[in-house]
């Protein structure tokens, strides 16, 4: 018979503060957000994001000197648009950035290392997709507001109309942050494969703007424009702009959208659901990635 | 041509649900060509714009790019590769193996369901049909040899294929007529329009011009494919 007895041999207890789960959802944040640009990692992977990001500033620039030389305020890029004007730019960063954020410790196994610490999977998952978000905000939001701070110092006429498109347009560029990054985490976490992330990304992007305008000339040209405009909500950028055209009053920068307030608010439904979609679905997958 | 190597290519690149993700984009092209064709809006007009903008503007760079980058960059980044080149099989051969394998996968994924396409919404009216698939294959192979070639060359080959076919061909092709004529995608386009009698298939670059840079390109990208891969250094992968 054997006696067994589990010993003191004197191992301290943590008795401090636990910083919580604040501090987790902040550190994991931060951590994503700087891995969104390649901070802290080789020069290698910073070169990709940042060369994005001035390919990104550069229509902002040029409206602005056209602004300034030909002192007509025209020639400055419309707020709401420009994120749509460079929809094929901003493509690129999500599909190269997001396989960054959500393949590479499902390839390398590592996310059970995550959850053996007390990290909730929801914050885990919430932590990727507001840093993804905030990168693509950034990516938006800068060139836009240099295109403000440029309208202001060359005198563009109307102030106040400015500062209300430009507010505006920053909602837009949350809304576009938010869609874009959920789309984005979601192919890449199911894609983990090196090179397949971004392909199947862009492959979303590409594919489904190629066949929303497709249908959407062949819609027109019937003279069908309610089917063109509902078809728009089939593709990001186009589903996005819906909701800036009709619920916040801009210009149209996509080819059609479906008519009057429903139409909008049945986009912005849409958005919703894509976002709480992603963070469901990237939850169950993390989650079983977690258990191996 | 090393029928072990183009073996273990086809597993990578076919094995498991990576076969459906390149299987998914050809059926959109198909599924849209049924589409209209039930709806009986196929006429010649419209099947070209579609094997235009869908088949050769969308289809092919993305699974040129797709097979182009993944025959090689996967092996180069994890290391794999040294267990090929440290047998004694010529760097050529492994070149020219991968790229006939990316250009089979192209042939398979994006040329025959265009021409599949061509013939649901067409039929051979006006040699549309034909034109494209052969179009499409001389660009096919032209773009599989670049994209091979950016795969040796750079650790960033998708990012830069995808900033070559997106920005270069279609962003900047839209402002400046010099950008659009200096692409594959025009000189596809040229091929096919020197196919067929349509009138709606236009390209601003000739034909001899046309075929010379496609031969070129294909030439020059894989040389330099088999060069880069003669004194490739394999770095940790990040």
């Amino acid at each position: 018979m054997t006696t067994s007895a589990i010993h003191d041999i004197g191992y301290r207890h943590y008795d401090g503060r636990r910083l919580g789960r604040a501090y987790v959802l902040r550190s994991l944040f931060v951590h994503n957000l700087r891995a969104a640009f390649g901070l802290g990692r080789p020069a290698r992977a910073k070169v990709m994001p940042f060369l994005l990001a001035a390919i990104m500033m550069l229509p902002a620039v040029g409206s602005i000197a056209a602004v300034a030389l030909t002192k007509q305020p025209e020639a400055l890029i419309r707020y709401s648009s420009y994120a749509p004007l460079l929809q094929i730019v901003i493509a690129i960063f999500l599909a190269t950035q997001s396989p960054v954020l959500a393949s590479r410790e499902l390839r390398f196994h590592v996310v059970p290392m995550y959850f053996s610490r007390p990290v909730g999977h929801l914050d885990f998952v919430l932590a990727k997709l507001a840093a993804l978000a905030t990168a693509l905000l950034a990516l938006m939001a800068v060139p836009v507001t240099l295109l403000y701070v440029g309208g202001l110092v060359t005198r563009v006429p109307g102030p106040r109309d400015q500062l209300l498109h430009y507010l505006g347009g920053l909602v837009g560029c949350v809304l576009f942050a938010l869609v874009l990054a959920s789309i984005g985490l979601v192919i890449a976490a199911f894609t983990p494969r090196r090179g397949f992330g971004v392909a199947a990304v862009i492959a979303v992007y590409m594919l489904s703007s190629a066949v929303v305008v497709i249908i959407q000339e062949l819609a027109e040209a019937q003279t069908n424009f309610a089917l063109a405009g509902w078809v728009g909500l089939a593709t990001p950028f186009n589903l996005v702009d819906i909701v800036q055209v009709r619920l916040l009053g801009t210009e149209a920068a996509s080819r059609a959208q479906p008519p009057g307030v429903t139409g909008g608010v049945v986009a912005l439904a849409v958005c919703a659901a894509l976002v709480a979609g992603a963070t469901a679905v990237l939850y169950a997958r993390f989650r079983k990635a977690g258990l191996s | 041509m090393n029928p072990t190597i183009a073996m273990i290519t086809f597993r990578a690149m076919l094995g498991r649900r990576r076969a459906l993700l390149l299987l998914g984009l050809p059926l959109l092209l198909l599924a849209l060509a049924a589409g209209l064709r039930m709806t009986g809006t196929n006429d010649l007009e419209i099947s070209t714009v579609v094997l235009q903008r869908f088949g050769i503007a969308t289809l092919l760079p993305l699974l040129a790019l797709i097979a182009g980058t993944g025959v090689l960059a996967p092996e180069i980044d994890d290391g794999q590769i040294m267990y090929v080149l440290t047998k004694p099989i010529p760097r050529q051969v492994i070149v020219l193996t991968k790229l006939a394998v990316a250009i089979v996968l192209v042939t398979l994924f994006a040329v025959l369901p265009a021409f599949l396409a061509g013939l649901v919404l067409t039929g051979m009216t006006a040699q549309v049909t034909p034109a494209f698939t052969v179009g499409m294959l001389v660009g096919g192979i032209a773009y599989s040899a670049l994209f091979v070639a950016l795969a040796v060359i750079s650790r960033n080959a998708v990012t830069i294929g995808l900033l070559y076919a997106l920005v270069w061909e279609t962003l900047l092709g839209n402002f400046a007529p010099g950008a659009k004529s200096a692409s594959v995608q025009q000189w596809a386009l040229s091929v096919a329009d020197a196919l067929t009698d349509a009138s709606t298939v236009r390209s601003t670059v000739d034909l001899p011009v046309a075929l010379v840079l496609l031969a070129l390109v294909t030439a020059i990208g894989t040389a330099l494919a088999v060069v880069r891969l003669r004194s490739l250094s394999v770095a940790s992968a990040e």
